[in-house]
């Protein structure tokens, strides 16, 4: 396939179209439902399986290199900041895994534009946005400048 | 048929929404706070580019907080990986900020692992350190889509645009929506081109419906490139195009592997071939060899032999370090996290790594810019460390007026990857920032009848196949047209037979380099006919022509160098060995878009840390 959609779960939202990087997933305008129009041009990414809401997509190993009867499924949950996989292997073993994906709430990073605005003399230099206080050194490097002594280890 | 032209104007536009584009987008409005800053992606920036699905590392850090590494350190080792051959001063420059990046990066809510014993970022090698990175891209995209003015999504930009005035200086860009089809042009005083590496620009082992399993994504499409080289800007190091060891077929990533599990690698019959193989590989490139870690192109040049000589397969022993569940799932999640194929093809297959050992090889070469390997544009350099003859005006400006690159883009800086790449947005973002205030009063001219052309010329695949549609039934084979697919795979069988791809164990030599030229001169022309019968194909079709453009950079860069650098990414048979005396310069090349001329240079090397 080696993304394919479930034709009785799809409810042909469109969250996937929306999503695929390879611009692959799209709405039949018989069924009203999605497909992969283009399976040699899918990375198996996963990113459409991850972001349709009715667990309507899974992928089928590519067919040249891949026997049948396996499954890797996800379960993203961005608001409790886990990803699960569930991994069935084609002689029916199962392997369960889940990562955590993010530590602070979605929506929670400051635009650059909301921080204090930087002076004219920062501008001069060859510091980047939050410098040097994102490094956690005291200085920017320069070549004429011999190492910076670091500060403390912090634990 | 009619399609609507939409104007937009920018401050700086940021062609691309990966890590290079991310990191310009969030630079840019720090320091341009009322600029209008405009960000155009050709997927949707929440997972668009080679992070698309995740990564389970950040492979460049310095962790100068902890003194251990130093920027220098990192120029060193870069050096030793290039065989000699970096920008010292743009590498330099990468490393000093990194770390800033990463640290913002962990601030937004990316979760990186950390050693229980020392509390520091744990490290999977000297320059890596580990994340739990499956929402990597959506985190990184929040920042950018805060940051610009305005997003576009699903806009595939095709061309560049250049003023009418002076004809060295850029002033946008135009491209089309792959949704709805109006035509954009995007008028700009400054232009930062994030638009990636190529795949597919080689044939890829795999076939068929597994076409797309490429390691680089099937939607990095050198634009990077293709964009750039019709603006006449100076290009480098194209032939240095990297072959990747990974898992076979899969291409799961082996560095987790060996670095951090400790795993290793064998031939079929147990036998460590790599240190077998050290005085045929002295022969060649000389104390190069002995640099450590060992260059990434002899690991891969060793292994080649290995196959070559029949001792395969290649083993990677992961059933000798899963000893604790620990381990166990650092194994999967490196997969599950930025190659979820390679786990496909496990359960497929019945490997269960902590039982059986997994086949590894080597890929289809690749073009980009920021792994361990630096194809892309000639940049001008830091203000402050840059040698004269690598600065002409403002960092990471091409040699065209107002054009800036990051990531994949620009040439001469290896190993960037992903932190790298977002850290040089941000220092082409702010350099922009004052290219635009220098030039205040100085707005680039677009002339209508300029931009009309253009819009033909973009939409004219469509046009190909409208007419030429009617002489056929149906199915795929007609007399006036061939499809993007089609051109695409012509494409990669003469990269790949010509060229120094993987059927050819990444052999090519002048005569064939000549001969490929002649084909990829027919395939150019050929372009002229390519027809697309949907909105979608027609992204397809300039995709190719990106791919195409830079293929044959490639192609005259492997020619031009009369050396083999870099055994193990591509022989020239002709001249097998390393040669400093004459070639320890980097390869330039500018395109003339009127005349179809290449001009071929050398341009110089400085070693700028001891
Ligand atoms: C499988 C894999 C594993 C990797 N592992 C690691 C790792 O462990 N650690 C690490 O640090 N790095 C890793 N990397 C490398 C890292 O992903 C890249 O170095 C980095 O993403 C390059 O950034 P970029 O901005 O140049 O390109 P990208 O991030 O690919 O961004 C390019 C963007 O441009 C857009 N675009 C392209 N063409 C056009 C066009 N014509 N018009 C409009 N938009 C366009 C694309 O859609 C994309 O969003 C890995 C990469 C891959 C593929
Ligand atoms: S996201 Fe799911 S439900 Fe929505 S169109 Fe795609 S497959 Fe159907
Ligand atoms: S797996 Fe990725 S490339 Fe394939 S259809 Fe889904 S989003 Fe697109």
């Amino acid at each position: 396939m080696p993304t394919y959609t479930d034709m009785t779960r799809c409810d042909g939202c469109g969250e996937c179209v929306d999503i695929c990087p390879s611009d692959i997933m799209h709405i039949d305008p018989v069924y009203r439902r999605s497909y992969n129009i283009e399976p040699n041009f899918c990375w198996e990414c996963y990113s459409c399986v991850k972001a349709c809401p009715q667990n309507a997509i899974d992928v089928r190993g590519y067919a040249d290199f891949a026997p049948l009867g396996h499954k890797v499924r996800v379960l993203r949950e961005p608001e409790k900041g886990v990803i699960s996989w569930k991994i069935r292997y084609r002689d029916g073993r199962i392997k369960e895994f889940a990562f955590p994906i993010r530590t602070t709430p979605w929506g929670s990073i400051k635009a650059a534009g909301e921080y204090e605005k930087p002076d004219a003399a920062a501008f001069g230099t060859q510091m980047l946005a939050h410098e040097p206080t994102a490094l956690h050194i005291d200085a920017l490097p320069t070549l004429e400048q011999k190492t910076i002594p670091a500060k403390q280890a912090k634990a | 048929m009619a399609r609507r032209t939409r104007f937009v104007d920018s401050d700086i536009l940021v062609i691309g929404g990966g890590f290079g584009g991310c990191g310009a987008a969030y630079e840019s409005r720090y320091w341009g706070r009322d600029l209008n800053i405009v960000l155009v992606e050709k997927a949707n920036v929440e997972r668009s580019g080679a992070v698309a699905q995740g990564l389970s590392a950040i492979n460049c850090y310095m962790g100068m907080q902890w003194s251990e590494n130093q920027p220098e350190d990192f120029v060193r080792y870069t050096r030793g990986d290039l065989m000699g051959l970096v920008r010292e001063d743009l590498v330099y420059d990468i490393a000093r900020h990194v770390d800033s990046t990463v640290h913002k990066f962990e601030e937004w809510g990316l979760p990186i692992l950390k050693n229980p014993q020392t509390g520091r970022y744990l490290r999977e090698g000297k320059w890596q350190i580990m994340i739990h990175g499956e929402s990597y891209k959506p985190i990184v995209a929040e920042a950018a889509r805060k940051s610009a003015t305005t997003v576009y999504n699903r806009i595939m930009v095709t061309h560049l645009l250049m003023d009418t005035v002076q004809p060295n200086r850029v002033a946008g860009a135009v491209g089309f929506n792959v949704r709805n089809g109006d035509f954009y042009v995007f008028r700009a005083k400054a232009v930062i081109v994030g638009a990636g590496g190529g795949s597919h620009i080689y044939r890829p082992r795999s076939v068929g419906e597994g076409m797309g399993r490429t390691w680089y994504a099937p939607w990095s499409t050198a634009s990077a490139y293709g964009l750039l080289i019709p603006t006449g800007a100076t290009m480098t190091q194209m032939e240095n195009r990297i072959v990747l060891a990974r898992f076979k077929d899969g291409y799961g990533p082996v560095g987790a592997w060996f670095l951090l599990l400790k795993s290793h690698a064998t031939n079929a019959a147990g036998e460590f071939y790599e240190k077998d193989r050290y005085p045929e590989i002295k022969g060649r490139v000389g104390h190069y060899v002995d640099i450590q870690p060992m260059p990434t192109c002899l690991r891969n040049h060793a292994m080649i032999e290995e196959i070559k000589a029949g001792k395969g397969p290649i083993y990677m022993h992961t059933q000798h370090v899963l000893d604790t569940p620990e381990k166990e799932e650092l194994g999967w999640e490196d997969f599950l996290d930025m190659t979820i194929g390679q786990a496909v093809v496990w359960a497929a297959q019945n490997i269960d790594p902590k039982e059986k050992p997994s086949e590894l090889i080597t890929s289809e070469p690749y073009v980009m810019g920021s792994h361990a390997t630096c194809s892309g544009a000639w940049a001008s350099g830091p203000e402050d460390c840059a040698p004269s003859d690598y600065q002409w005006g403002y960092n990471r400006m091409t040699t065209v007026q107002g054009l800036f690159g990051a990531g994949d883009t620009i040439g001469g800086s290896a190993h960037k990857f992903s932190a790298g790449s977002f850290t040089e947005g941000r220092i082409a973002a702010k350099a922009a920032v004052r290219y635009v205030q220098d030039m205040k009063s100085n707005t680039p001219r677009i002339d209508e009848g300029y931009i009309e052309e253009l819009k033909q010329t973009v939409y004219k695949p469509m046009e190909n196949y409208r007419i030429g549609r009617n002489e056929i039934v149906a199915g795929t084979v007609a007399p006036a047209y061939i499809t993007p697919l089609h051109g695409l795979q012509r494409l990669e069988k003469i990269m790949d037979e010509y060229v120094g791809g993987y059927s050819m164990f990444y052999v090519t030599s002048e005569n064939l380099l000549n001969r490929g030229l002649e084909l990829l001169q027919t395939l150019t022309e050929d372009f002229e006919n390519v027809g697309a019968d949907s909105l979608h194909q027609l992204q397809r079709a300039w995709e190719l022509k990106h791919r195409i453009v830079t293929a044959e950079a490639v192609a005259r860069h492997t020619l031009f160098r009369k050396e083999t650098r870099w055994p193990g990414y591509y022989y020239r048979a002709d001249c097998p060995k390393l040669d400093d005396a004459d070639w320890h310069v980097f390869t330039g090349s500018k395109y003339d878009a009127r005349t179809g001329e290449w001009e071929m240079s050398k341009l110089p090397v400085h070693h700028i840390v001891a």
